[in-house]
């Protein structure tokens, strides 16, 4: 996600917040161990990994929104997108209640958490399709790349061409043939102009479905098994070349042969794009995610490798949560 | 897929030209200043309306015009009284005879039809509202009226006893027949109405009743009727508020007499029958009147609506299972979004 | 076997409710032939009275507006017919985009909102408006205050007035029926509004739409009232929207009260083809609602 010259340092007048790549010798520690909670619940250590003394001093004063060039030069490094004191609420409701949460570039993150727990609120937060819901709004920050999408001069609609979105159930447009579905992400945000042939088999390829559909493509969207609908919605997205997939649930709705094809898919998307996905299910998570958050009634409790969270977690609520005392 | 490079850059891309925002911002202008104008239209058509009814009304009083009985095209005297009498006469007839019989239809479609015919039999009544209300007065006054003639003659002579119903020669224009033919033309919104509060009967309660031991009618009447009750009333209401603003059937059958109905098997006059009838050839005051039995006939159909479209509100909330704070926050736009998970 | 006969009968259903049983169900079947009656009867006497009067001539000939003389023709009822066309189909080139915009507005922009509900009480206000007011209201504004007189694009107007609330109810009913996850998931692509409506939304709810406009211009066409005042009647064919034009509810409308016999019987003629247009229109319709893929 960035560009890796040590060099490279310029300063974004609006936010003041200067980006800066990590130098090389910099261990690539990440402040997204030490999230704060609201409530000022203990802060989680990296436990495997060098904690450099002046690291965690500057990582804490990071969450007070930007603008020390210190901070921003020890985090910058491979992340994809920061949250920082993301509220959302629907009405008077807040239902997301502050989270500081970083998603490394070219990895997967899973948010896992109880039923009603935020997860979903907060990931729509993060392609801004929270705000569509009449009376529903977000607070705090998101950083795109260090640029805060919800600052009021960024147009919605090219936010959500940068970050994708995956549903729980699969829904190509009906009216629509396989192809033209894939290609409807194009077309929508007026690129459709150019070899669209070749985008839409390079997106179909990347879906791990072209095999499959090259010689229907011209039949219904609708028509492709449930499975093959939501890798069909998958390379939708992929069409538009977006930099972070957010997949919300996508495998809730399928059966376990088609959930374990999206998760070898998921796998070697990950290179390619950074990927956020929700899920009730932890062993979905522990197959797939890089790293772990889990969410509990609107904070985030705990993230961290997967391993860990699943095996060694900091705290008491993520423990009884991955060993199944609620849920 | 590698992402932009960073800084300035981000954020040029994130930023789409105004100019590229415009098809959105012109349509949401468009679209909300035609809905506006719509609320503009009506308001002025109203305002007017009650601009030309003013004459008549300064002078009769608002209420003397609607309810003296005095509708006299030659003297120039105009009380409405005959014409609102005559409008709900036939509108209730309408109501008396056509709802149980669409109430009963719509009970066949959904409860006790074979599900095969089911298709072929909502079609049928439904055609029964394709048929224009000219060819209903045609149909009424040339093959209706006179073949009922006889058996309209045997009941007012055997009920002679009877008020309104009994005495009296019978016309071929009459309270009746309009009231019949009403009641045929307004069968099929009731019945559709009826038939779609009918199928929203939850299936347990249905099961609950024929599970005690009950027989169909009996399942009827303790799970579906009670349950339908307000959206059925709503239904009823939409038929009377239909029969109400008919024109031109009840204009062919109702006849012209402008008397306060003597009996059912008599000529009457209606509000809509009086405009369509007279409004051509009418001057000055006459037509000032006319204007303002288009106001009277206007607010009667307005409250007969509002009331209906109340009672059927009702009907749904009721049977809605309670709303919880998840689903508050879940609205019924096209955008609800899952609450959180 | 005799205990178990014995058992059952505790159980067993009185005769006196199997009797209110099948005395009901009867009552209920029966009602349900009663309704469909007088659609048999109406549609033997169409056929039986108004074909007769169906001939080539019938249709290609204006009325003559003789009605004294038994020798001399009366004519048939074209210019009636293409009144009907000329009428209707500018008042749907007025209803159908605006009270199509304003469903589109109502969905998608004012949903629950109270202006939203506001405009949705005025156009439920205006379906139960009686049919004749519309011409009123049209005649009020139009010729009233202006001087001049009947012209069928007024009468075109006061149509239009009829089927707008119309078009926007069923086209409402249509939109809402479009899944919400179509919505999202053209928006999380990253298209703007206008576009998920226009390639998305419209697209998808297109047969139902199209079928809520049928029905609104088969209604339309068979209204008398709207233009009794507006529209003017003659007997030529005309085709200038500014001046009288005939048309079929009319045409019947003023046969009806004749006394001659043969002009009657256009009237039958002139009815039969009305219902016909009509039916074609709502077949057309419902073939369309068969095919949508919602609800």
């Amino acid at each position: 996600m960035s560009a890796q010259d040590p060099t490279m340092s310029a300063e974004d007048p609006t936010t003041g917040t200067t980006q800066r790549t990590v130098s090389p010798e910099r261990p690539r520690m990440s402040a997204e161990e030490q999230p704060t909670t609201t409530d000022g619940e203990p802060r989680e250590e990296a436990p495997t990994q060098m904690l450099d003394p002046s690291r965690s001093q500057s990582t804490s004063t990071r969450t007070a929104g930007g603008g020390d060039a210190q901070t921003r030069a020890n985090v910058r490094d491979g992340l994809a997108v920061q949250l920082e004191k993301l509220r959302a609420y629907y009405g008077d409701v807040a239902q997301v209640k502050g989270i500081d949460l970083d998603f490394r570039a070219n990895e997967v993150t899973a948010i896992i958490g109880p039923s009603g727990c935020g997860k979903s609120t907060m990931v729509r937060c993060i392609n801004r399709m929270h705000e569509e819901v009449p009376g529903a709004r977000a607070e705090g920050k998101v950083l795109l790349d260090d640029f805060d999408i919800y600052d009021p001069s960024v147009d919605v609609v090219a936010v959500r061409r940068a970050i994708g979105m995956v549903f729980q159930k699969p829904n190509p447009f009906p009216t629509m043939s396989v192809f033209d579905n894939v290609a409807s992400g194009l077309r929508l945000t007026s690129r459709g102009r150019g070899d669209l042939q070749h985008k839409v088999e390079t997106a179909l390829r990347g879906a791990g479905l072209w095999e499959e559909v090259k010689d229907r493509l011209s039949e219904p969207g609708a028509g492709l098994s449930g499975g093959q609908q939501q890798r069909l919605c998958i390379a939708r997205s992929l069409a538009v070349e977006p930099e972070v997939i957010l997949m919300d649930e996508p495998c809730s709705a399928l059966d376990p042969i088609a959930t374990l094809k999206i998760e070898e898919l998921i796998d070697q998307l990950k290179s390619k794009v950074t990927i956020v996905i929700v899920t009730h299910n932890m062993q979905q998570a522990a197959r797939v995610a890089d790293r772990t958050a889990f969410m509990l009634s609107g904070e985030l409790v705990e993230v961290g490798p997967t391993q860990q969270i699943f095996t060694n977690p900091k705290d008491s609520r993520t423990e009884e949560y991955v060993t199944g005392k609620f849920g | 897929m590698e992402a932009a490079s960073l800084g300035g850059g981000k954020r040029s891309v994130l930023q789409r030209s105004p100019l590229a925002r415009l098809p959105d911002r012109a349509l949401r202008w468009i679209l909300t200043a035609l809905a506006a104008s719509i609320l503009l239209l009506i308001v002025y058509f109203f305002v007017k309306l009650v601009g030309e009814a003013r004459p008549a009304f300064e002078k009769f009083g608002v209420l003397g015009f609607t309810f003296d009985n005095n509708w006299n095209v030659s003297a120039n005297e105009f009380g409405a009284l005959p014409l609102l009498v005559g409008t709900l006469i036939t509108s209730g007839l309408a109501l008396i005879i056509g709802v149980p019989v669409a109430v009963a239809t719509a009970l066949y479609v959904t409860e006790l039809c074979p599900l095969r015919i089911r298709g072929p039999v909502t079609i049928l009544i439904e055609l029964l509202a394709a048929v224009p209300s000219v060819v209903y007065g045609l149909w009424g006054i040339f093959f209706l009226a006179p073949k009922l003639q006889p058996a309209e003659q045997w009941v007012a002579d055997t009920f002679h006893f009877i008020p309104f119903i009994g005495g009296g020669i019978v016309t071929i224009p009459n309270y009746f027949i309009t009231g019949l033919v009403l009641a045929i033309m307004i069968l099929p919104i009731v019945s559709a109405i009826s038939r779609e509060v009918m199928s929203t009967v939850p299936i347990d309660h249905k099961e609950a009743a024929l599970g005690l031991g009950a027989t169909r009618w009996e399942m009827i009447r303790i799970a579906v009727l009670p349950y339908c009750r307000s959206g059925i009333s709503g239904a009823a209401m939409l038929g009377l508020g239909r029969a109400i603003g008919e024109t031109i059937a009840v204009t062919i059958l109702v006849g012209d007499a402008p008397v306060l109905g003597k009996h059912l098997f008599g000529q009457g006059y209606s509000l809509a029958a009086a405009i369509a009838n007279e409004f051509g050839e009418a001057q000055e005051l006459h037509r000032s009147a006319l204007f303002a039995a288009g106001l009277v006939l206007f607010v009667l159909t307005l409250l007969v609506n509002i009331a209906a479209r109340l009672l059927v509100m009702r009907a749904e909330r009721s049977t809605k299972p309670k709303r919880t704070a998840v689903d508050l926050t879940e609205t019924s736009a096209p955008l609800g979004a899952g609450m959180g998970a | 076997m005799s205990a178990s006969a014995h058992t059952l009968d505790r159980f067993g259903v009185s005769a006196r409710r199997r009797r209110k049983d099948k005395l009901a169900r009867g009552s209920v079947v029966a009602a349900t032939v009663v309704a469909l009656v007088p659609l048999v009867l109406i549609i033997y006497y169409l056929l039986s009275k108004g074909l007769s009067s169906w001939s080539v001539d019938f249709f290609t000939t204006d009325p003559t507006g003789n009605t004294f003389f038994a020798s001399s023709s009366i004519g048939g009822i074209k210019s009636a017919i293409l009144g009907t066309i000329e009428i209707v189909a500018v008042a749907s080139l007025l209803a159908v985009p605006v009270g199509l915009g304003v469903a589109i507005w109502l969905v998608e922009y004012g949903r629950s909102s109270r202006f939203a509900q506001i405009v949705r009480f005025f156009v439920d206000v205006l379906t139960g408006v009686p049919s004749i007011m519309f011409g009123l209201f049209i005649y009020i504004a139009l010729i009233v205050g202006t001087g001049s007189s009947y012209a069928a694009y007024k009468g075109a107007f006061a149509l239009a007035l009829l089927m707008l609330p119309v078009v926007t109810r069923s086209a409402e009913v249509v939109l809402l029926l479009v899944p919400g996850s179509l919505r999202e998931s053209a928006l999380a692509l990253g298209a703007p509004r206008w576009k998920v409506i226009f390639r998305i939304v419209l697209p998808t709810a297109l047969p139902g739409l199209v079928t809520g406009v049928l029905l609104a211009i088969a209604r339309a066409a068979g209204e008398t009232a709207p233009l009794l005042f507006t529209a003017g009647a003659t007997m030529k064919t005309e085709f200038s929207l500014n001046g009288f034009m005939n048309s079929l509810p009319i045409q019947i409308y003023t046969d009806v009260t004749s006394p001659t016999t043969s002009v009657v019987n256009r009237a039958w003629g002139a009815a039969l083809t009305l219902v016909a247009m009509i039916l074609v229109l709502n077949l057309l319709a419902r073939l369309l609602a068969r095919r949508s893929s919602l609800g």
